[in-house]
């Protein structure tokens, strides 16, 4: 199996209480994956993790290399007052592209235009940001992910408060990524959505629970062990030795 | 009185009202566009602390050279930097955010100025500290200034789409690049440079002004980040003019009469700009079909 990312005896979390851990296993080029679990359980964390946003607590995630990352995060920091357009907002996913000094020049507008298209945005590059609507602006991000021409995207929880014709849009938009052989990894709720169009799920609950086949990791007997998980925060908790693993 | 005599005669007749109007216009071509930046940064009262930020620098030159504006300019420079360097510092390194941290640094920075002066000057010194004397600019300041805002202008190009990325989006920036921190320093360097710049000319207290009202102004006109920048730099060098103008035929003090056309500028925009308080009344009851 070629390995895009490859995490060995991952522990992720915050204040030294683990948020993920002990996660081992693998992440294949070209492989469409969902992460699922409660609440609190590591989901975001791992995708913070990978991108390099939190530093692993003990073991390791290697990326293969060369590979280009695209991150859709949970909450985003845009400010929506900024002065800019639907266009700017968009163009920054050349960055990789063009880095600080480029400048855009004429076949990026086209792109940026195309890149709209997919998402369903026609005509939108001279709209005020603060003028869309939560759907329009989750579609603006994708827009921007697919301008970045990445090998592995991370989206987390892209769907949230986003309505099902604009879900199925964007769910097109994903198995195109995964025609094109890129890596994606998307947490997701809806595990509906997760049996109908992502053939890999990681189940966490802190703990990888289940980790492979959508069909298999999503058996009964694997969603009661994570429903059995719970946020508890123990402040006291005995620490963790290496090789005593749970 | 003719429009000559009004306008251009006071110009024309003498050197200190050139020189003062070309550090004013000089000034305004790069602190404007910088207070673009802090506007849409909502670091608009950053820049007020900042300014107060290079007081003891200025405050401990005028204690060692008298009152001479390029070794006192060159001291604000020095306090200024370390404020912003040490608040920026600060609240990416610890958790206190950058507001209260260059809060607790301007503050301790302010009193050490203050005690500077104290110790050697008169009322009189510390209003021209304050308050600044545009009229009286020598060719050093003028020169100063001038390449304060060849800098300015240099480094903005540069940095400009990180700017603005790091304005829009800090989050995305972050997993693209390992420039959003040094932009934001880069920045808060310019920043000081220019109050420095203008602390020549309008005093520490003033400078600020300069930088803000024409942004705050531009703002109620254009939607672009780009168009924004130019227009503030228009209005600060009108500003700059009229000011001068009016504090010449009037004999009043030439740097509040510069920042009060500012104001003027800025109540006006407010009022009636295209996206002022009637404009976006007005346009408010009439709509597209689609």
């Amino acid at each position: 199996m070629n390995a895009c990312l490859k995490f060995q005896d991952l522990t992720l979390g915050y204040d030294n209480h683990p948020a993920v851990h002990h996660l081992d296993g693998s992440l294949a080029h070209g492989s469409l994956t969902a992460v699922v679990g409660p609440n609190g359980s590591g989901k975001s964390t791992l995708l913070k993790g990978i991108v390099g946003a939190i530093k692993p607590m003990a073991g390791t995630i290697e990326h293969h290399s060369g590979c280009r990352m695209a991150y859709l995060p949970q909450h985003s920091e845009i400010d929506r007052h900024f002065p800019a357009r639907v266009f700017d907002l968009v163009a920054l996913g050349l960055w990789p592209k063009h880095g600080m000094l480029g400048r855009l020049n004429g076949s990026d507008a086209g792109h940026i235009e195309k890149a709209l298209s997919a998402v369903g945005l026609d005509g939108f590059e001279e709209r005020p940001i603060d003028t869309l609507s939560g759907g329009q602006l989750q579609r603006t991000l994708f827009a921007r992910v697919l301008l970045q021409n990445a090998d592995l995207i991370l989206l987390d929880e892209p769907f949230n408060a986003i309505d099902n014709r604009t879900m199925s849009d964007l769910v097109e938009v994903i198995n195109r990524w995964h025609g094109e052989k890129r890596t994606v990894l998307v947490v997701l709720h809806d595990l509906e959505l997760v049996r109908n169009h992502f053939p890999e799920t990681l189940l966490l609950a802190r703990h990888p629970v289940a980790w492979g086949n959508t069909k298999d990791v999503l058996m009964p007997s694997n969603l009661l062990r994570a429903r059995q998980f719970h946020e508890a925060w123990d402040e006291h908790a005995p620490w963790c030795e290496p090789g005593a693993a749970a | 009185m003719n429009f000559y005599e009004f306008a251009i005669g006071p110009f024309a007749d003498y050197g200190f009202m050139q020189r003062a109007l070309g550090g004013s216009v000089a000034l305004s071509v790069s602190a404007c566009p910088v207070g673009v930046f802090l506007m849409l940064r909502r670091m608009s009262l950053a820049g007020d602390a900042m300014a107060h930020a290079i007081l003891p620098g200025a405050a401990a030159a005028f204690v060692m050279f008298g009152l001479e504006l390029l070794p006192m300019t060159l001291g604000g420079l020095i306090a200024g930097l370390i404020v912003a360097i040490s608040a920026g510092a600060v609240s990416r390194l610890t958790l206190q955010r950058e507001d209260a941290s260059l809060a607790a640094f301007y503050l301790i920075s302010l009193a050490l100025g203050v005690l500077l002066v104290s110790i050697r000057g008169s009322s009189v010194d510390l209003m021209h500290v304050l308050f600044g004397t545009v009229l009286a600019l020598n060719n050093e300041v003028l020169w100063l200034i001038v390449s304060i805002a060849a800098i300015t202008l240099a480094t903005l190009f540069v940095i400009w789409r990180a700017l603005i990325a790091e304005c829009l989006d800090p989050l995305f920036l972050r997993s693209v690049s390992r420039a959003g921190p040094t932009v934001h320093f880069v920045f808060l360097v310019l920043v000081v440079l220019n109050l420095v710049g203008g602390f020549a000319a309008l005093g520490t207290l003033l400078s600020v002004g300069l930088m803000i009202l024409p942004a705050a102004a531009a703002r109620f006109w254009v939607t672009r980040t780009g168009h924004m920048c130019v227009l503030a730099v228009g209005i600060g060098a009108l500003s700059s003019a009229a000011g001068l103008l009016v504090s010449y035929h009037l004999g009043i003090a030439s740097g509040p009469a510069i920042i009060l056309t500012a104001g003027g500028l800025y109540l006006l925009s407010m009022a009636v700009g295209r996206r002022g308080l009637i404009g976006t009344r007005i346009r408010a009851y009439r709509h597209r079909a689609a």
